[in-house]
């Protein structure tokens, strides 16, 4: 009996480290770069989006009937993280994604999935001169673009002037933004009964949750400053420690939750500010009574100075495709400034262009409350484009909750603990 | 002729030897042997091997190294807080899971192989939410343990603060409740059939010499049952050691703070989102030793006379 165990656990070995060594990496094909052809691309799964890209693939279809494009929603999955990485080891990935995650891009380019927009005819300058210096922030640390810089939603504080009305605070003009302001306005709508929460940041342990909490203060904080830069992590600093500290008293006091509410917050009224992108105004454009400020910063930064994460999404051309001449022409004309501007209209999701009022200054004119987005669309932070760039992330987001969420380890000492351990994950290949 | 028969009689018992004496067996067993082969052998090996190398997932078409590193991976997960932790949590799991589970099934099995009434409804009950997507279930627990949830409100002033699924000393025991609840119809279905092999006379015998119910349950239905029980431990543990949606979706990726990590949700954080298949083999072999070295102790201690 021993014995046919043995026998068979050492089978079970063999075949795996059989079919293990088996599974040798091949080339690629020089020639797909300039094949033309019809290709695939999958878009985000909003209904906004899909609108947009249905009519931007009819109009090419209708001009490119020898290089037919097939649209389709990225497969469902926990995250199109997921999928696209799935899609990228099974070799089945499609020619463009319209949804790719800027954290993920290092990964899928250490995969061998993505192709550098460098290594087309004019794909370089055609990055930088359509976004101008933001372009930077989505080069890979070798200096290539492994992406194109589509849209972004610069995150603000979304507010219930209702709900503030209710609370006692001036609706049209609620103090918020300096930490202290924001702390006193967040104490005085939880103490009135206005609503159970003052604003309600996922605090779970997913790893992106960071974007919509520590991360946009951060960036208004430090003025433009990365999680990671030139190697080496950046939040162990007063900045990181001010932001932090005004968080952790936020879950302390109980004005932020410690429980993810299974729902919308703000739209049920449970809380009375969220951090939005422009994407908010279409969503609660009807239903809320809403007023817009950008995030808070220790000593009250003017709006016109104030940073925040771009909560941006990119395009990535994947190594799978075998038309990928056909595929860059495609990334172009959906990134035309015709598209831009019927993105901009059916999404209310900003371009990454620059000078975007004054290119699209008709839809500003007659949508004005777009505009103070589209201001703060030019002062953006991206997430590093740095290797383990997602377990940087998760690395961060394990000592924010221990400290600033539960409170179980001082701030300082977490954030310099999770500091030291970023440094070493960035500077790993 | 003679030269002919004697050769037959020599191959017919080689041939018995290599395919036993109903070669069509093989033939049979063969689509089984098969898919065991390509979803449960082949993965495991596959695991094995990564988990000794600096490996990443890659597109077929890239030219990546995957350098043998030895036993790296396990180090570097065995010195990992985060890991250690995940062990510990789903040892706290099993800890409360397993015996609960063998207690409750037990039990209730007992109780609705006897004749009372509405037995068949009572059957389908414990069984619906075996049947019932996790999902779904986990939606009624938040909805009955979150904050302001039913607990709390009956509970009032009782209720724990921080709440249940928020409390880092409580949220493991909420998912190992929800666990036993869950499987609970499965493991009263593998009781309920061992009862039906219990001799009838053993319970008459024990009733003429002025057994109480009690004293017949210790000692003709808990002997009766040994073998099933030994299955029900086993089971119980292995699916308690794969422990990965209830702490991905009640407790919202294994919180508070890492309270309810577990080590398969670790391996899916590692493996699938921050794309290091090589350390998430690493827990993934650690964890299938772990539950080998646990079953077959069970077992030797279940089955014993």
């Amino acid at each position: 009996m021993r014995t046919k165990v043995m026998t068979a656990t050492l089978s079970v070995l063999a075949l795996g480290l059989t079919a293990a060594c088996g599974g040798d990496a091949g080339t690629g094909s020089d020639g797909a770069a300039t094949s033309t052809g019809p290709i695939k691309i999958w878009l985000s799964n909003n209904p906004e989006e899909i609108a947009w890209g249905e009519a931007m693939v009819k109009e090419w279809n209708a001009d490119n009937p020898d290089q037919e494009v097939t649209a389709q929603e990225i497969p469902a999955g926990k995250t199109s993280e997921e999928v696209i990485g799935a899609a990228i080891t099974a070799g089945n990935a499609p020619c463009l994604v319209f949804n790719t995650s800027p954290a993920a891009v290092p990964q899928f380019q250490k995969q061998g999935g993505l192709v550098a927009l460098d290594s087309f005819e004019g794909g370089k300058a055609y990055v930088e001169e359509r976004s101008g210096d933001v372009a930077a922030q989505y080069q890979s640390p070798d200096g290539q673009y492994f992406q194109i810089p589509w849209k972004s939603n610069p995150v603000m504080i979304f507010y219930n002037k209702d709900l503030m009305k209710k609370a006692g605070v001036d609706p049209e003009n609620p103090p918020l933004s300096t930490h202290d302001e924001f702390l006193e306005t967040s104490r005085k709508v939880v103490d009135s009964g206005a609503a159970q929460a003052a604003i309600w940041p996922a605090p779970s342990s997913e790893f992106f949750q960071s974007w919509f909490d520590f991360y946009p203060l951060y960036a208004a904080e430090t003025g433009g400053q990365q999680l990671v830069e030139d190697g080496e992590s950046t939040f162990a600093s007063e900045a990181g420690a001010s932001v932090a500290d005004m968080w952790a008293t936020m879950y302390e006091e109980g004005l932020a939750q410690k429980e993810l509410y299974n729902g919308d917050s703000f739209g049920d009224q449970k809380a009375a500010m969220s951090i939005v992108g422009p994407w908010a105004i279409k969503v609660y454009g009807e239903s809320v009574n809403w007023g817009v400020a950008p995030v808070p910063t220790s000593a009250g930064t003017s709006a016109e100075e104030t940073f925040t994460f771009s909560d941006a999404k990119n395009i990535g051309l994947y190594s799978a495709c075998e038309n990928q001449g056909t595929a860059f022409e495609v990334l172009k004309f959906a990134t035309s400034e015709e598209q831009d501007g019927q993105l901009l209209e059916l999404t209310g999701q900003m371009p990454l262009r620059e000078d975007l009022q004054g290119t699209y200054s008709e839809f500003f004119d007659k949508n004005p409350d777009y505009t103070t987005f589209a201001d703060q669309a030019s002062r953006t932070v991206e997430v590093p484009n740095v290797p383990n760039s997602i377990e940087i992330w998760q690395t961060f987001r394990d000592a924010y909750s221990a400290s600033v969420i539960f409170g179980k380890q001082p701030v300082e000492e977490a954030l310099s603990e999770a500091a030291d351990e970023v440094t070493s994950l960035a500077g790993q290949s | 002729m003679s030269t002919v028969q004697s050769a037959q009689k020599t191959r017919r018992p080689r041939r018995a030897a290599l395919l036993g004496r109903h070669p069509v067996g093989i033939l049979l067993a063969a689509p089984y042997a098969v898919f065991l082969a390509a979803i449960f052998a082949y993965p495991l090996g596959l695991a094995v091997w990564i988990s000794f190398h600096d490996y990443f997932f890659a597109a077929p078409t890239a030219t990546v190294d995957r350098p043998f590193v030895g036993f790296e991976n396990y180090t570097a997960v065995l010195s990992d807080p985060e890991v250690r932790q995940s062990f510990l949590n789903v040892s706290k799991f099993l800890i409360i899971n397993v015996p609960l589970t063998v207690a409750l099934s037990l039990v209730l099995a007992t109780a609705l192989n006897s004749a009372i009434r509405g037995r068949t409804f009572l059957r389908i009950s414990y069984y619906v939410p075996y049947v019932t997507a996790s999902v779904a279930l986990v939606g009624v627990w938040l909805f009955l343990f979150s904050s302001g949830g039913l607990v709390n409100e009956v509970l009032g002033p009782l209720a724990p603060d921080p709440s249940w699924l928020v409390n880092s000393g409580l949220a493991m025991p909420v998912i190992a409740v929800f666990v036993t609840w869950k499987q609970l119809g499965f493991f009263i279905l593998l009781y309920l059939a061992a009862l039906q092999a219990v001799p009838k006379e053993l319970y008459e015998s024990a009733s003429m010499d002025g057994a109480s119910a009690v004293r017949s349950f210790w000692h003709v239905t808990v002997p009766g049952v040994r073998q099933a029980t030994t299955v029900v431990v086993i089971l119980a543990i292995i699916t308690g050691a794969n422990l990965f949606t209830e702490p991905y979706l009640l407790t919202n990726g294994g919180g508070p703070n890492g309270a309810s990590t577990s080590p398969v949700l670790l391996m899916y954080q590692k493996g699938i989102e921050q794309g290091s298949p090589d350390t998430a083999s690493a827990i993934g072999v650690i964890l299938v030793i772990g539950v080998l070295l646990i079953s077959l102790v069970n077992r030797k201690l279940l089955e014993r006379d």
